[in-house]
Parts: C-alpha cells; structure tokens; sequence
C-alpha cells in the first residue's frame, strides 16, 4: 500500500499515479477491514476506488494529458520539500515512539462488529444529526459550484 | 503482535509521502491526489484509535468511524470542486502546471 502510495507521487504520467492511488486506496480499505471496521472499508471502496477514482481518470482522460517532460528540475525546491516532508516523517516516529499506549496491542471485542452499520447510524442520526444535515448543506452547494464552474460562459 | 504504534507509523508515512507530493509535483491532478493520500492518512490513525479505545460494551467507539465518514464526504465533496476548478482552468490556460498560472487576473 505504502509502494503505491509513493508511486502516486513518483510517476511521470499521470494515469499511471491515478492507477497507482486506486491500488492504495484498495489496501486502505483492507487496513480498516483489519480493524474491524468494515462499513468504513466498504465506504473507502465504494467513494474512493470507485467514485473518486473515476472522476480523476475522466478528467486526465478529458484534458488529454500527456507524460511531463524531462524539464529541469529546480535542485534547491526539490531538496527543501523532501527536507521538509523527511522532518515531518521524524517527528512522528518520534511522537509514536514515546506514546506510551503505542506499544500496546489492541484489546480483543467483547462483541461481534457485523452490525457496525446499524450501530453508526444510529450515532449518525442521534448525536451527530445537526452535523450531518450541515454535511448534506455542503454536498448541495458543491454540486450547484461544480455545475456554475464547469459551465461555459455565454459569449 | 501488531501494536496500535504500527497503524500509527504506516499513517505518519502515508501523511509524509502525500505532503511530499504536494511540495515536489507540480501537476495540479497529483497535488490533489496527494491531499486524498493525506486525507486518508488520517482517516488511518482514526481507525485505529476508534479500535484501540473500547467502548463500554466491548466494541470498537463509533464515534472515530462516524468522523471518518464525514472526511470521506468532505474529501469527495472537495475533489469534484477541485476538479471542476482545474477544467475550469484548464479552458483558459491550456496547461495544470502550478509554475504556469502564478498570476491570479484573468
């Protein structure tokens, strides 16, 4: 998952890296399915490899574009961002490596999770109603800016 | 035994390499791609939290899970405006290079 991961970011072509995220996204899924939670697996499946991923090739498919260049690459930005991302990567190992909670292994269930829909539902619908409408709110005003972006102006 | 250290690592490492991508690519469809590998970097740690810490009953806190499924909802949301921006874009520019478009006027 990790490989593929890094492949998004390393390939040249762009449906490539699109290829190599839906590849990722699978092994995310299987990564939740590992801990049990199997709606938010399905979801990933569903929303990220299937939708999402498919709105990403569509749109490389529709501009046509091609590999990048070999064009010259600024040494000194290049270097910065990997300092940067490297710098990042060390704080966390270190963070993880002093919590103390992070050394333990996870506490068996007590009951079976096959019912973990039902079970975020109800949460979804009693302690997080008002978020989820706001949700619903910010769904609808994304697709009335997608259909206002996309469309072509009268000339 | 797998720890909860573990997830919590292949997170920050999934974190890194898509802020990586932000910071090295210079194609706008793989600066995006690099946002959902962070997106879901995080949707990885609250997984593994949510199952870590039991709820009373012995089942893994909902809570995280119901979070998760509002990032994956934020997330799709997101991407469809970030794609229709870059068509958008890419009608007037004719290129998704970041270097390309350094001017905000039309």
């Amino acid at each position: 998952m990790l490989i593929f991961g890094a492949a998004v970011v390393v390939n040249r072509n762009p449906v490539a890296s699109a290829l190599s995220l839906v590849v990722s996204f699978l092994g995310l899924a299987v990564l939740f399915m590992s801990l049990d939670a199997y709606f938010v697996g399905i979801i990933q499946v569903l929303v990220y490899a299937g939708a999402v991923m498919v709105l990403f090739l569509f749109i490389i498919m529709l501009l046509n574009l091609q590999a990048e260049g070999r064009r010259r690459i600024n040494l000194l930005a290049a270097a910065g961002g990997i300092a940067v991302a490297l710098i990042l990567l060390i704080q966390i190992f270190l963070v993880v490596g002093h919590l103390q909670p992070a050394r333990q292994t996870f506490p068996p269930l007590a009951g079976s999770t096959t019912d973990d829909v039902w079970n975020i539902g109800a949460l979804l619908f009693s302690n997080y109603n008002l978020p989820f409408q706001i949700i619903g709110v910010l769904v609808l005003v994304a697709t009335i800016g997608v259909v206002i972006l996309s469309k072509r102006e009268p000339r | 035994m797998i720890t909860l250290g573990d997830y919590l690592i292949v997170s920050g490492i999934l974190f890194a390499i898509g802020f990586a991508g932000v910071m090295l690519r210079r194609n706008l469809i793989i600066i995006l791609m690099s946002l959902e590998l962070m997106l879901n970097a995080a949707n990885l740690s609250l997984i593994a939290f949510s199952r870590f810490r039991l709820q009373s009953g012995g089942l893994p806190d909902y809570n995280a899970q119901v979070f998760v499924f509002f990032i994956i909802t934020v997330a799709a949301a997101e991407v469809a405006v970030g794609l229709a921006i870059l068509v958008a874009l890419f009608r007037a520019r004719q290129t998704t290079d970041v270097k390309d478009i350094s001017q905000l006027r039309f």
